[in-house]
């Protein structure tokens, strides 16, 4: 039996922002799922089941949020699942929807993440909750720095894309940060957080969430808006520490990567892809991607961004949306990444459009980077 | 139409005990080992691997992520994990082998309720705005579904401890289970309320325990079992979460669940529920039209073991447990999450 093909039809987010005070949780997810149902031309009573994912639950202090949040999600009388894979969990979210439609099990799957921040202490919860207490950045700070040394990377690279990510988001009204003054001088300026990162390299906690409406082949022919198409996913993880490990280059996220090239028949990843949508909460992990799945050879990511390559007017625009460094509630960021593809390829992106993209790369990694959720999507079914 | 030949090829469970000394990975580790040696299968083979668990009930974030170990994630393997019982972690298995890319999957659930308070783990799983504040705990509102019952005149506490003593009972032929004995109805009746009407026996047991589940499709699934377990249909439905809402003395989520797996109301040699309070198994009978004469719940069920986040999974194990082993043809397994039945899952079972 081959797999039936998975449209995405609707996509809603909210904006984000440090605290979003004007809405309880159950508005905040109710403001994204009605932009992607309404994106999607169809009601609450067309959605076959619901899948929603966010980080842990310790970070807004409620076990099992979607349980209360199903009256809100018009869940009553539907399926409901939640996913939770760590930083991933949005685009494992995305991919568990696809999933849903592609076993023709349902016609029409509403795929939802989010994270409020400001309702609990992430920065506690990322510390693992008990006395670790080095957070996210602390964590990834060393890898950042044996990617700087084994590379020869210079320092200003991961300036360089913190400006050009804040640049992109003011072009995206969606954004949490819009920083229209800043500059290379103001980020190598800000106050270092975690050596190499300084607090302008980092991603902002954010309120926010994410969602999109999917279906099936028929589905997507139907739409009177242009639907993108999803000719790939995958997942890997793998575990966190042990020794042999590259936490530079983790072997889930090279993969991860493989698997989707080769579902979507893609050779040559720069070439083939118009654009990228990957989860860089830190400044550095745009290159690091870049070569982490194998888009540039060994120490030509940093080059890639050097040259201007992932700017929106690059040959391989990054994160034209302004990525996780300009919004970042967690849960969500990383449907984000495939809900903003999806409008590239839609040609829905608005201001942050990237001329002629047809092929999209979608890309979210959680945990100790150790696991990976990632896509292609299509301006054309498979 | 899902496909119907997908099977449980091979099973494994700790004994529920109040206290583990071993840590969840490590309740985690031989447990699906001995699933996948079961089902002859190297961890390599596994083509997706899915885990059930509570970050809660550990009390950290990302707490989950340690049980990679158990799945021996290195080569990187293809995961999720979704924060439910274990049986939804098997739902998500059973979607992704639907796509007929590959034919086995490896799911496991488990929970550890030993280094907190149930009680104040699971009132932070109701509405933090309306009713989290009320200060309600999930046995009180167990005992508002038990009032219901027995004032729509659906119920008595003599039915409550007669399920209870058939559990015990039950559960003296399981080996994994907490709670066991033989218990007349008459002394279970003169305990007293912990809330009324509900008495501790009436209570599920706090346990700590893990069980895995290795699924395989079609002709691997026949040549991994000599006797597979064939899931006929799987299905899960949720209801509102606010309890004034609701009917609590039915289940119309389990009906609707029951109907959507392709449950025709046919004989059933053995169901396992996960009624985790003694009047919850008179309301899914109901739900799912069961007769007097059914066999419930022949494990003891959640009233002898309760490991939170397996509990589930293991009504699976059971079902399967007794087709692979030629004692029965045809069974139900249900599942539940959130408080009073809100979230319930149905998945029916065949031998050949």
């Amino acid at each position: 039996m081959s797999a039936e093909q998975c449209a995405v039809i609707g996509v809603g987010q909210t904006h984000h922002k440090k605290k979003r005070a004007d809405v309880s949780i159950p508005g905040l997810l109710r403001e994204a799922a009605s932009r992607a149902l309404d994106d999607a031309e169809c009601t609450w009573a067309d959605i076959d089941a619901v899948v929603i994912g966010k980080a842990p639950d310790a970070f807004e202090g409620i076990v099992q949020p979607e349980l209360f949040l199903a009256d809100a999600l018009g869940g009553a009388g539907k399926p409901m699942l939640r996913v939770h894979t760590a930083g991933s969990v949005g685009g494992s979210t995305f991919i568990v929807g696809a999933h849903l439609i592609e076993s023709r099990i349902h016609e029409r799957v509403l795929a939802i993440s989010w994270e409020k921040q400001s309702e609990g202490n992430a920065q506690w919860g990322l510390a693992g909750g008990r006395s670790r207490g080095i957070g996210a950045g602390g964590a990834f700070a060393p890898w950042i720095r044996a990617y700087i040394e084994k590379t020869g990377a210079p320092e200003y690279i991961g300036w360089q894309v913190a400006v050009k990510d804040r640049l992109n988001a003011l072009k995206n009204p969606y954004a949490h940060l819009h920083l229209p003054d800043i500059t290379i001088e103001q980020v190598k300026e800000s106050a270092m957080l975690w050596d190499p990162l300084r607090f302008l390299e980092s991603c902002p906690s954010s309120d926010g969430a994410c969602a999109v409406v999917l279906t099936n082949e028929a589905g997507g022919r139907a739409a009177s808006k242009p639907a993108a198409w999803v000719h790939a996913t995958a997942v890997r993880s793998e575990l966190g520490v042990f020794p042999g490990r590259d936490p530079v280059r983790p072997q889930a996220g090279v993969e991860c990567a493989h698997d989707v090239y080769r579902q979507a028949g893609i050779s040559v990843p720069r070439q083939e892809i118009d654009i990228a949508e990957l989860y860089v909460p830190f400044s550095w992990y745009e290159p690091m991607w870049l070569e982490g799945h194998d888009i540039a050879g060994p120490g030509e990511g940093w080059k890639m961004v050097e040259s201007g390559d992932t700017e929106i007017s690059g040959s391989f625009p990054v994160n034209p949306s302004g990525g996780v460094l300009s919004s970042n509630p967690i849960g969500a960021s990383g449907m984000l990444r495939f809900a903003e593809a999806a409008l590239q390829v839609r040609g829905l992106a608005g201001e942050h459009q990237v001329d002629g993209a047809r092929t999209a790369l979608a890309q979210a990694y959680g945990g100790g980077a150790q696991y990976f959720a990632m896509g292609v999507l299509r301006s054309t079914p498979a | 139409m899902p496909a119907t030949d997908i099977a449980v090829v091979g099973y494994a469970q700790t004994r529920s005990v109040r206290r583990a000394r071993e840590s969840e990975v490590q309740l985690l580790v031989p447990t699906v080992a001995t699933a996948l040696e079961r089902a002859g299968l190297d961890r390599r083979e596994v083509g997706f691997t899915c885990a059930g668990s509570c970050d809660y009930l550990t009390g950290g974030p990302f707490a989950f992520v340690s049980n990679l170990e158990a799945a021996g994630a290195w080569p990187p393997i293809s995961e999720s994990h979704v924060e439910m019982d274990g049986a939804w972690a098997l739902y998500e298995a059973w979607v992704r082998l639907q796509h007929g890319d590959i034919d086995t999957a490896l799911v496991f659930g488990s929970g550890k309720s030993s280094p907190s308070d149930p009680a104040e783990v699971w009132a932070q799983q109701l509405d933090p705005y309306y009713l989290a504040p009320l200060g309600v705990d999930p046995v009180s509102l167990a005992g508002l579904q038990a009032r219901a019952l027995i004032d729509a005149g659906k119920a008595t506490e003599r039915d409550f401890a007669e399920v209870v003593a058939r559990s015990r009972r039950a559960a003296k032929d399981n080996a994994n289970a907490q709670v066991s004995g033989d218990v007349d109805v008459d002394p279970l009746l003169q305990e007293p309320y912990v809330r009324a009407p509900l008495r501790r026996a009436d209570l599920p047991p706090i346990s700590d325990g893990a069980v895995a589940v290795v699924l395989a499709r079609g002709d691997r699934a026949r040549a991994l079992s000599k006797r597979p377990a064939w899931i006929r249909g799987l299905d899960h439905r949720i209801e509102v979460h606010q309890p004034g809402m609701r009917d609590l003395t039915v289940s119309s989520s389990t009906t609707l669940a029951a109907r959507k797996a392709g449950y025709d109301g046919g004989p059933l040699d053995v169901v396992e529920l996960s009624a985790t309070f003694s009047p919850q198994e008179l309301i899914l009978r109901d739900a799912l039209g069961l007769g007097a004469d059914a066999v419930v719940n022949p494990s003891g069920g959640p009233l002898a073991a309760n490991p939170v986040m397996a509990t589930g999974l293991v009504r699976i194990v059971e079902v399967a447990q007794r087709i692979s082993e030629g004692g029965a043809r045809r069974g139900l397994a249900h599942a539940t999450g959130g408080q009073v039945l809100q979230h319930n899952l149905v998945c029916l079972m065949e031998g050949d």
